[in-house]
This record gives C-alpha cells, sequence and structure tokens, in this order.
C-alpha cells in the first residue's frame, strides 16, 4: 500500500513555494510573440478606426518570455493531482483511463484545423465520424435519433426538457412540472427552472428505489416529464424501473433518463429498453474525453420516435450516391426547438469518443460496464472485509453497480472525524477522495466510484488506506481533523473566499 | 474478486435489473480494435476533410485560423492539467484554480468588466446564459437583440426564449451596422436586455456607446458580444457602458477542431458577481496563512442551490480556457495591440484588393479589424457557392456565403483573416476570385468544377 505522510513528512520546495501569478512575473517590455510584418501598404490607424473607437487603456495582460511561461504553468501543474498520478475513486464521475490515441487522432489537422463553416462536401469525414458515432450512441441506449449537439450533461438536460415542452405543446397540451427524485444530480432541478418549469421532488423508499406510492400520488396530468437517474447516484439500480416508466407514460409525460450512470449499463440494459424518451450521453465520463479540470466535454441527446421532430438544427443527414454515402447539415426542421449552441457540437470530443467505440467495440463496451460494476462490488467487499463498514455504513445492503455509497455518520459519531476529514486525509496517502456529501440523502455521504480501469491491487491499496485512517484516528483523530499535511497548500479558507470574494488579480 | 463479494459470476451483480429491460442481442458495433487499426480508420477520415492546412482559408464567421504556439499545446497536453476532474478538493487542484484565477484576470482585462466566470461552453449558449440572467434578474418581457449578432446566438437566444416566454425582437441594420433608430425606436421599459455586438457577422466595428446609454437609461440589462481578439485595438465593452461582455473565445490559443471544444467567456459588472453562472475561483489562505486559490461563491450553483441555482452549467470547458491564459501570456499587453494593428492593416489590404475586382462591392464601408463582408456580381446564394467552389478548385477558400444567414445579402461573402493570412495570400485570394468571377458558370448542377479539392479525388 502507499506510505501514509504523517505531519512531520518532508516538504517539497516545488509544492509549497510561495506561488506568484502570472501577473506578478511581468515586467516591462518582456514578451513572447513576434508579430509578422503585415508586407501591406499600411495606412494611419486613425483612417482604418476612428479615435472613439479605438481602444484607449491597454488590457493588462503580463509582459512575459516564452521560458517564463513554459516554467510558470508547468510549475502550477505540479499542484494538481491528475488521474494519470493516481486512484480518482469520484462518485458519478467516471474517471476512467483517459486514452493517449485519442488525442493523437484529435490532434491531426484533417480534425484540429477543419473550419466550422467548411463546406460539408469538403468535411465529409467529419461528418461520418459523428454519423457514426451517432450510430453507436443509439444502438448504446436503445433510443434511434441522436443528437450531438448539446456541450455536457445538464446541456443535454436542458435540450431534453425543451424538446419535452415542444413535445407536449405540439399536441395543444400545457403542462408545468417535472418529477425529479431526491437524489438526482443538482443539474436536474436546475435545468428544469431554465427551461421554465417546476421541479416536484420524488421521495426515495427505505432500499433506495423511488418509492411509487409517492410517485403515483405526483404522476398526473400536469406533469410533463420525469427525470431519472438509473442506476441512482446512490449506485442502484432500481428493480421497478418497469413499473416507474409504465405510471409516468400513463399520464401522458416524457421520461428522461440521466445518462451520468450510463458506464454501468453498457450493453446490458438501455434506456430504451427501460422505456425511456431521452437520454443525455456525458462523453466525458462513459466514454473517456479527459476531463481537464473542469471540461471540455459533450452531452449528446438519443429520443425515441415521438420526439425526434423536435431535435435541435441541424441534424445529420446522409444519402447514397455513386461514390458511396453523403453526408449533410439540414436545417430545414420546421418542428426543431432550434439551436442550443454554435456549430456542430465540440467534435473534438466526439472524436475521441469515436476512437473509444471503435477500440472497445460491442463486446468491449460490455466488458467494461461488467469490469466497472465488479470493481465497484469488491472495492465494497474489501471494505468490508477490512472492517471499515463498522464506521462507514453501506448506506443500503444491496448489491451495487458501478459505485456504492457509505455513510460517514457511525464515524463521526464514534471517532469523531467527519467525511470531509477522511477525504482530506486521503490526499495524504496520494488518492483522490471519493465525492463527498453527495447524494444529499444519505447523511455524511461517500460516494465511490472505482471504473474499470483500476486493478485489484490499486482497489486493495485503497481499502487498505481507508482502514489505516480509521484506524489512526482512533489512536489520533486530530491527524484526519488536520488533514492534508502534504499537499501544496492545506485546508483553506473557504468562507472567507466567499464573503469577500477576490476573484481577479488586482494591479 | 467474485469469491471476496461472494457470489459465483458477474451476471449475479446485476441481479437487480429485470430481464424485462436486458438487452438480449449484442450491441450491433464491430468488435473492438487494436490501437493501430484505429488510428489508421481515424485518420483515414481525417483525410476526407479540407482542412485549413490544405487550402488558404479565409473563413470565419465566429471561429479563426490563428496560428496557435506550440507552448499551447505542450501546457494544455500535460496530464496534470488534461486529466483532472473539476477542483473539487483545493489542496490538489492549486494548479487549476489558479490558471481559472489568471483566466478571469485576463477576461477582465481584455473586455474591461471587474468580474469574470472561469467558462462556459461557447459563444452563443454564452449569450444565452447572460438572457437567463436578465431573466431571473427582473420581470420585463422582452429581449432586443440586433441582426448583426451572431446568427447562431440568435437562433440560441430563440430557443431558450420559447421556454421562458420570453419574446425576442430584433433590431434591423442599416449601412451594416445596427440601425440606432430603430434600436431607440425598439427600447422600452419592458425590455429586459439587450445584445448588441462590437464587432458584428459582417464584419462591421460598431459604435455602441450611445446604444449602451440609452439601453442603460431603460434599465435593461446591457449584454455585449465581442471577438476577443479584436479587443487590442477596439474600445471594450466595460468601458462602452456594458453590463455583460460575453462571446466565442476559440480565436483565443484554441483550436478550430470543425467548431468545438473551444470556450464562452463571461464577464460582468460587480452587481452581477453573485447572479453569475459558471465556476469563479477566488483566492483565499490556508491554515497556514498561505496564499490559495479555490471555487467560490459556490452557493449560486445547481450542486448546492438545486432550483434556486444561477444556472445548471457544471462541466465547462476549463482545458480550454488553459490555452486561453498561456496564448494570452504569449501574446502579452503589447502583443495583442500588435496583433490587432496588423489584422486592422491587412484586413485593410484586402478589402481595397477585393474591392478592386470587376462587378465586386463593399457590403458596406464601415470600419473592419479582421473580417469584413463583399457583394458579387451574381445572383443568389448558389451562385455565390459557385463562386466559392471554383476557388476552392484553385486552392483558396475565399469564405463563407451570406445569403443562407441573411437572404437580404444573397451575394454576398464573409472574408475573415488572421496573421496566418500573408499579402501573397491576400493577393492570391483578389487573383482567384477575379479570375472566377470572370469565367462563366455552369448553372444548376452545384457541383464544383472537375478536379476541385482533394474530396472527389477519394
Amino acid at each position: 500500500m502507499t506510505e501514509p505522510r504523517g505531519a512531520n513528512a518532508t516538504e517539497s520546495p516545488l509544492q509549497r513555494e510561495s506561488v506568484l501569478t502570472i501577473y506578478e512575473k511581468s515586467r516591462d517590455g518582456r514578451r513572447a510573440f513576434v508579430a509578422p510584418h503585415s508586407g501591406v501598404p499600411e495606412r494611419s490607424l486613425e483612417t482604418l478606426l476612428p479615435t472613439h473607437l479605438r481602444r484607449s487603456e491597454a488590457a493588462r495582460l503580463p509582459e512575459v518570455s516564452e521560458p517564463e511561461i513554459v516554467r510558470h504553468y508547468t510549475r502550477l501543474s505540479k499542484r494538481n493531482f491528475d488521474l494519470d498520478s493516481g486512484f480518482y475513486p469520484l462518485g458519478s464521475c467516471t474517471m476512467k483511463h483517459n486514452p493517449r490515441l485519442h488525442e493523437r487522432v484529435a490532434a491531426l489537422p484533417g480534425n484540429a484545423r477543419v473550419h466550422p463553416l467548411q463546406a460539408p462536401r469538403r468535411a465529409q469525414g467529419a461528418l461520418e465520424v459523428m454519423w457514426e458515432l451517432e450510430h453507436a450512441l443509439a444502438e448504446v441506449s436503445g433510443l434511434p435519433h441522436v443528437s450531438l449537439q448539446p456541450s455536457a450533461g445538464s446541456h443535454g438536460e436542458y435540450a431534453g426538457l425543451l424538446l419535452t415542452r415542444a413535445y407536449h405543446e405540439d399536441r395543444g397540451d400545457q403542462r408545468t412540472k417535472v418529477l425529479v427524485p431526491e437524489s438526482a444530480h443538482g443539474t436536474n432541478p436546475a435545468s428544469v427552472v431554465m427551461a421554465g418549469y417546476e421541479v416536484v421532488r420524488l421521495d426515495a423508499d427505505a432500499d433506495g428505489n423511488v418509492d411509487l406510492d409517492d410517485l403515483r400520488d405526483k404522476a398526473n396530468g400536469d406533469v410533463a416529464c420525469l427525470m431519472l437517474t438509473n442506476p441512482s447516484t446512490l449506485g442502484l439500480f432500481d428493480p421497478n424501473i418497469e413499473e416507474i416508466t409504465r405510471v409516468v407514460r400513463e399520464v401522458g409525460a416524457t421520461l428522461y433518463y440521466d445518462g451520468a450512470n450510463l458506464n454501468a449499463i453498457l450493453g446490458i440494459s438501455s434506456p430504451g429498453a427501460m422505456g425511456f424518451d431521452i437520454v443525455h450521453f456525458n462523453l466525458h465520463k462513459t466514454f473517456t474525453q479527459p476531463h481537464g479540470g473542469g471540461g471540455p466535454g459533450a452531452g449528446p441527446i438519443a429520443v425515441s420516435d415521438r420526439l425526434e421532430p423536435y431535435l435541435p438544427r441541424p441534424r445529420l443527414t446522409r444519402v447514397q450516391s455513386s461514390e458511396g454515402w453523403v453526408y449533410d447539415l439540414d436545417d430545414n426542421r420546421p418542428k426543431s426547438i432550434g439551436r442550443l449552441r454554435g456549430f456542430q457540437g465540440n467534435y473534438g470530443v466526439f472524436v475521441r469518443a469515436y476512437a473509444y467505440v471503435l477500440s472497445l467495440g460491442a463486446d468491449g463496451l460490455k466488458d467494461a460496464s461488467e469490469t466497472a460494476v465488479l470493481n465497484a462490488n469488491y472495492l465494497l467487499a474489501r471494505l468490508k472485509e477490512r472492517g471499515v463498514v463498522e464506521y462507514l455504513s453501506s448506506a443500503y445492503d444491496r448489491v451495487c453497480m458501478h459505485e456504492f455509497v457509505l455513510s460517514g455518520a457511525g464515524m463521526k459519531r464514534e471517532l469523531g472525524i467527519r467525511t470531509l476529514d477522511l477525504a482530506k486525509r486521503l490526499l495524504d496517502f496520494g488518492f483522490h477522495p471519493p465525492t463527498v456529501y453527495f447524494p444529499l440523502l444519505v447523511d455524511e455521504a461517500l460516494l465511490v466510484e472505482p471504473t474499470e480501469t483500476e486493478t485489484k491491487e490499486t482497489l486493495d491499496a485503497f481499502a487498505d488506506a481507508i482502514a489505516e485512517i480509521l484506524r489512526e484516528a482512533r489512536e489520533d483523530p486530530e491527524i484526519a481533523r488536520n488533514a492534508p499535511h502534504t499537499t501544496p497548500v492545506r485546508r483553506l479558507d473557504e468562507a472567507g473566499a466567499a464573503k469577500r470574494p477576490v476573484v481577479r488579480q488586482g494591479f | 474478486m467474485l469469491r471476496a463479494i461472494g457470489v459465483a459470476s458477474i451476471e449475479q451483480l446485476f441481479a437487480d435489473v429485470p430481464p424485462e429491460v436486458r438487452i438480449r442481442a449484442p450491441l450491433d458495433l464491430p468488435l473492438g480494435k487494436p490501437e493501430q487499426e484505429v488510428y489508421e480508420r481515424m485518420r483515414a477520415l481525417a483525410d476526407r476533410n479540407v482542412s485549413c492546412e490544405d487550402e488558404i482559408s479565409f473563413l470565419g464567421g465566429g471561429m479563426y485560423d490563428h496560428y496557435v504556439p506550440a507552448i499551447v499545446d505542450t501546457l494544455t497536453q500535460r496530464a496534470e492539467f488534461l486529466t483532472p476532474y473539476t477542483p473539487y478538493q483545493p489542496e490538489v487542484s492549486q494548479g487549476t484554480l489558479q490558471v481559472m484565477f489568471e483566466y478571469q484576470t485576463a477576461i477582465s482585462e481584455l473586455t474591461g468588466l471587474p468580474v469574470s466566470n472561469a467558462t462556459l461552453y461557447e459563444g452563443p449558449s454564452a449569450l444565452g446564459a447572460a438572457a437567463f440572467l436578465a431573466r431571473q434578474h427582473h420581470s420585463r418581457r422582452r429581449f432586443l437583440i440586433s441582426r448583426g449578432v451572431h446568427p447562431h446566438s440568435r437562433e440560441t437566444l430563440a430557443t431558450m426564449s420559447e421556454g421562458w416566454r420570453m419574446r425576442v425582437d430584433e433590431v434591423a441594420l442599416r449601412d451594416g451596422v445596427t440601425d440606432a433608430d430603430a434600436f431607440a425606436d425598439a427600447l422600452s421599459d419592458d425590455v429586459s436586455a439587450v445584445f448588441l455586438p462590437l464587432t458584428n457577422f459582417l464584419g462591421a466595428v460598431e459604435d455602441l456607446a450611445p446604444l449602451l446609454d440609452l439601453a442603460q437609461a431603460a434599465g435593461a440589462v446591457a449584454v455585449v458580444t465581442c471577438d476577443p481578439v479584436t479587443l487590442g485595438v477596439l474600445e471594450p465593452p466595460g468601458a462602452l457602458g456594458a453590463d455583460i461582455a460575453v462571446g466565442e473565445g476559440q480565436a483565443l490559443g484554441n483550436r478550430l477542431d470543425f467548431g468545438g471544444p473551444s470556450f464562452g467567456f463571461f464577464s460582468a459588472s460587480e452587481r452581477f458577481l453573485r447572479r453569475m453562472p459558471g465556476r469563479i475561483a477566488g483566492e483565499t489562505r490556508d491554515v497556514d496563512g498561505r496564499r490559495a486559490f479555490v471555487l467560490t461563491l459556490q452557493t449560486r450553483e445547481q450542486h448546492i442551490r438545486r432550483e434556486k441555482a444561477t444556472s445548471n452549467i457544471t462541466t465547462a470547458q476549463t482545458l480550454n480556457a488553459v490555452a486561453a491564459v498561456v496564448y494570452l501570456s504569449w501574446l502579452g499587453r503589447r502583443g495583442i495591440v500588435e496583433l490587432g494593428e496588423l489584422l486592422l492593416q491587412r484586413t485593410d489590404y484586402a478589402r481595397t484588393r477585393l474591392a478592386a475586382i470587376d462587378g465586386v462591392q463593399l457590403l458596406h464601408e464601415q470600419p473592419a479589424v479582421r473580417e469584413f463582408a463583399i457583394r458579387l456580381p451574381v445572383t443568389g446564394v448558389d451562385a455565390v457557392r459557385r463562386v466559392i467552389d471554383t476557388c476552392c478548385a484553385h486552392g483558396v477558400n475565399p469564405g463563407h456565403p451570406l445569403g443562407r444567414e441573411y437572404p437580404e445579402f444573397d451575394d454576398g461573402l464573409l472574408v475573415a483573416l488572421t496573421e496566418r493570412r500573408s499579402r501573397h495570400e491576400i493577393d492570391r485570394l483578389a487573383d482567384v476570385l477575379g479570375a472566377a468571377l470572370a469565367t462563366p458558370h455552369v448553372e444548376g448542377n452545384g457541383r464544383p468544377p472537375a478536379g476541385a479539392g482533394k474530396e472527389l479525388a477519394r
């Protein structure tokens, strides 16, 4: 296992250097950029741009040399923990390995330097990538019609709700409410409001499933849509899924599947098979787009026949010609909700996702989900075996899917350390902590998602580290309470940051 | 591993998945392939695209073929920036958080507004986010948007406004810029927000200060869209009286990528700080008094506030912001001005050269930094496309036909420059376009002449 490092660990000077911003390193006259000569007959700037339109005060961008830029950002990068360096079991985020082949193919000039307004006839390769990815996503989701346009999961949710609105209004049906379980991602209720709907919260039953009585009570002709994550953010597959979708369908509402947890069911089940109308994919979760410290991602949606007419514009089309398939973009979609963003979506992300689909294939995708579920259950079993559940109880005593929730309530009570303390102490052991304090309905929650790309040895080491932290806390809870000890900075004054926000460099 | 779990097979782990919702047949996808075969397949697909590497491209309209310095690739490909999640654990995310802080500063400086978030998805949806802010800010029922704003932004606003029951009124253009009289007439105290372009889709620099004064007087949220590369030479939105500046950030060190991923920027006056969408990094101290950065004002956000959040956004475009901040550091305080001046000169030259072609007219005579529109002596967008095809056959992509977005300019061509388009290339554009216009075109089949471009060779 990874050796724990305590309060007296040797500090790396690089990690603990006092940080300056790039602006504070700026010195008058330094530079990296050398402007090309214009090479054209020049005219006075006053002639080209009237004085009142010209910038009067320069933007205070830094003045630094290229070596300084490289060193500054290289040193900053070393103050990050990243997936390539260690285990990152952040629940609901699917931190699986990011194959570097994808970076290589995305960077090919035939992808990276294609202008989005290039005529479709001169971008046939790009449109074929998009077509093939649409097909793969339709296949995986069991829903036949795909729009790649949304830029991230929440953007896909928003799109799905606008489709829902268009669908109902097209039928002359005014509906106002959207059902959202308590355990849903925060994006669900936020998207509902952005789409102009009202949130109705659904309760969970004692097993963590949707409370069917509550659902039956709340499902009525006012309900436009149900948004559901299955497996839920508790890592549990709702065995009543058929009944849930039946009840909702009966009142004429649409069914939205939050695809954040799709990594559990590839090739095993699908939103379409469960009876959903709409799903979004997080290509940055399930399909290996690197997270980039908070994006870019992409949130394509797949939908059932009844919602197809309303999909965002433009749609991708293809026709057979003597030279083979010809792909095009079709803006003539009278019932479409319209555009959600510029151009064709995050194409660079599509390239990576499609490369992933090609690499894994039908067999590999199913393997990935099975292994993800195996790894999660193994880690849970391993934690139980290490006696961890005495303090970190499994929130629901069931087989989990690709992730599971522990409650730190016992640990807090017995050992006097909170989930937050455990998370911070894990940093000293070289692990990224799981998601903490989510889902909200579990006290002191810890949501653990190991993913399929981790080895048994890594899972063992992680279980050992948690056991060690609990052992250590029995002797001296202060170590965890004051953790982390070895990171570039220690716990931060977050309240102060919010109270007196400093959100930019002062000059 | 199964033994440790206490099950006999992986299948048992899926016991909660009812048979009725199982997939029976294998997925209809090919079997997996070795890395080298995936590479070959992806390369073959990429080869079927005509990129700015293959032709002299004057395409713009929101995304531009700028030179991206090598250090941007080097730094953004570092695993420490490439592979982490959103910086929820600040103790081990100081790199990303400080980059966000530096990025916010750069955007704030460029746009002349005091606060910025740490990116939204891209340009048009950033405008939509500004509209949502205005809609939550007061109960007024109308948006006013200039026809000069990017067509994709106008469409996105229309899409979003539908759900909010907001009316969107468009202000016409006159002489290539937003019609000031029409704007004044359309403005009233029921206008929630106005959306005006600093440089519009036709490339014209607009004189926005008087319009923004009117908007402020009417109590509307004043939103300005801008092209960040032009802000080295143009008076920025903040100095002109805007409340919010939004736009497409691709031109700042990001690839074209056939339209994304890039980033949208969003900066605002201080009074909107707590209503802004998206992540914001703030400066603070750790328990030992060390300087540090952290995601701040999170009570605006969906994971805390759920339905009361100021936006639903979580994953945005942080890695693209890393590219932007590296690029802006590389350009530097003087470089961004020099770049803007270079673009002004070359654009002026290109305009003069193209306007000298027989039958070609400038679509407007307004100042232009890096993009301008001309009218060709042909009728209809299909005819413009045929001219473009002829030019492409000679290795020059002359620009974007305006007819679909602007039927009133169906003879229009939008021509964009970056520092990569040399005088020689501009001369070549003028020659090729002149020759194409001098050649009679076969009407009707919409196909380029034989040998046009590599797409036919494959």
